[in-house]
């Protein structure tokens, strides 16, 4: 593998990462722009979850992930730990694909 | 205020969550550090992207390019689009990580998916900062220890046997509830699922997720009678 490679990809990375932090650093920012940007964490999880869980290799597929989804929902629900909804979660994904 | 000795009890539940998190993603280093070798990038290499690119996302989708036989431009195109969200995130972060131009620009290093989760899940101030930085720097550790174990030992578990390719789901789900309590948030969240499932397999990767971006644009109406999460 090339250094340059990875040196760019570096450089590149951090840049993506210090984008916004330093651009909107201790700024006060417009009511309209706070309620969009308090978004973010919304709709971006919303779409790691349904891309994480619903897609292997850019297709649509459903697999044993469900199943860990669906515990977790249940767990959250319940307000349990977030230490045991990822191991609940974890665990009945292990558990239905041992099983299938 | 509180004991400075001890930490408080209100932090505990935060830093047990980074470490459990931090575990799950130290196998994915674990394995992320084989594949790496096995693409022929050589040990120092294969650290040094765990060091300084830091994002798991760009790290497996540039190695598996260039171990296909692909050019370092299509490695990196692929990787920086992948990149970009941090961006995003650096954004939504940014309240949370004030203070001096040098500690923003340490902050930024660790500014992707799980810190941003589980920092964005808190309403206070200092919970936040907790979170983002407990979260950063233990999964930079079990990241890059996982990516020195895969690397020099060439084979690893299969993460997915244990199920730990959930955990990134699992994770977010739990971390994703203070955010639909308001209407404008259930919206973007749905928005943000809906077009990244739909269009992942029309677009390259990573772009379905800048896509799902927009739906912060639903903020431009206000919630109304509703209390804002944060």
């Amino acid at each position: 593998m090339s250094w340059w490679l990875i040196i760019l990809l570096a450089i590149g990375a951090y840049g993506f990462k210090a984008l916004g932090v330093v651009l909107l650093g201790g700024r006060q920012l417009s009511p309209v722009l706070q309620r969009c940007l308090v978004l973010i964490p919304a709709a971006l999880l919303g779409a790691l979850i349904a891309k994480d869980t619903f897609t292997t290799a850019q297709k649509f597929s459903v697999d044993a992930r469900l199943a860990g989804l669906i515990v977790a929902i249940g767990a959250t629900w319940k307000k349990v730990p977030l230490v045991l909804v990822i191991v609940l979660g974890v665990g009945s994904t292990a558990l239905v694909r041992a099983i299938a | 205020m509180e004991k400075r000795r001890s930490i408080p009890a209100d932090i505990r539940p935060i830093i047990s969550s980074a470490l459990v998190i931090s575990v799950a993603v130290g196998v994915f280093a674990v394995s992320f550090g084989v594949v790496s070798v096995a693409s022929g990038a050589s040990v120092m290499q294969t650290c040094a992207l765990s060091l300084f690119v830091f994002t798991g996302a760009s790290q497996f989708s540039a190695v598996s390019v260039i171990g296909a036989g692909g050019s370092v431009a299509s490695a990196l195109g692929g990787s920086l689009l992948l990149a970009a969200r941090n961006g995003v995130y650096g954004l939504s972060l940014a309240p949370t990580l004030r203070g001096s131009l040098g500690k923003r620009l340490l902050a930024a290093h660790f500014v992707i998916d799980e810190t941003t989760a589980l920092a964005s899940a808190h309403g206070d101030l200092r919970l936040r900062r907790w979170a983002f930085w407990a979260c950063g720097i233990s999964l930079y550790i079990f990241w890059n220890i996982g990516t020195l174990i895969g690397a020099l030992i060439g084979n690893s578990i299969d993460p997915e046997t244990y199920g730990l390719d959930a955990a990134f789901p699992v994770v977010f789900t739990a971390m994703i509830v203070p955010h639909l309590r308001t209407r404008n948030g259930r919206r973007a969240a749905s928005f943000g699922a809906i077009a990244t499932v739909a269009l992942a397999p029309f677009l390259p990767i990573g772009l379905p997720i800048l896509v799902a971006t927009l739906g912060i644009l639903f903020g431009v109406s206000p919630n109304q009678s509703e209390a804002e999460p944060i």
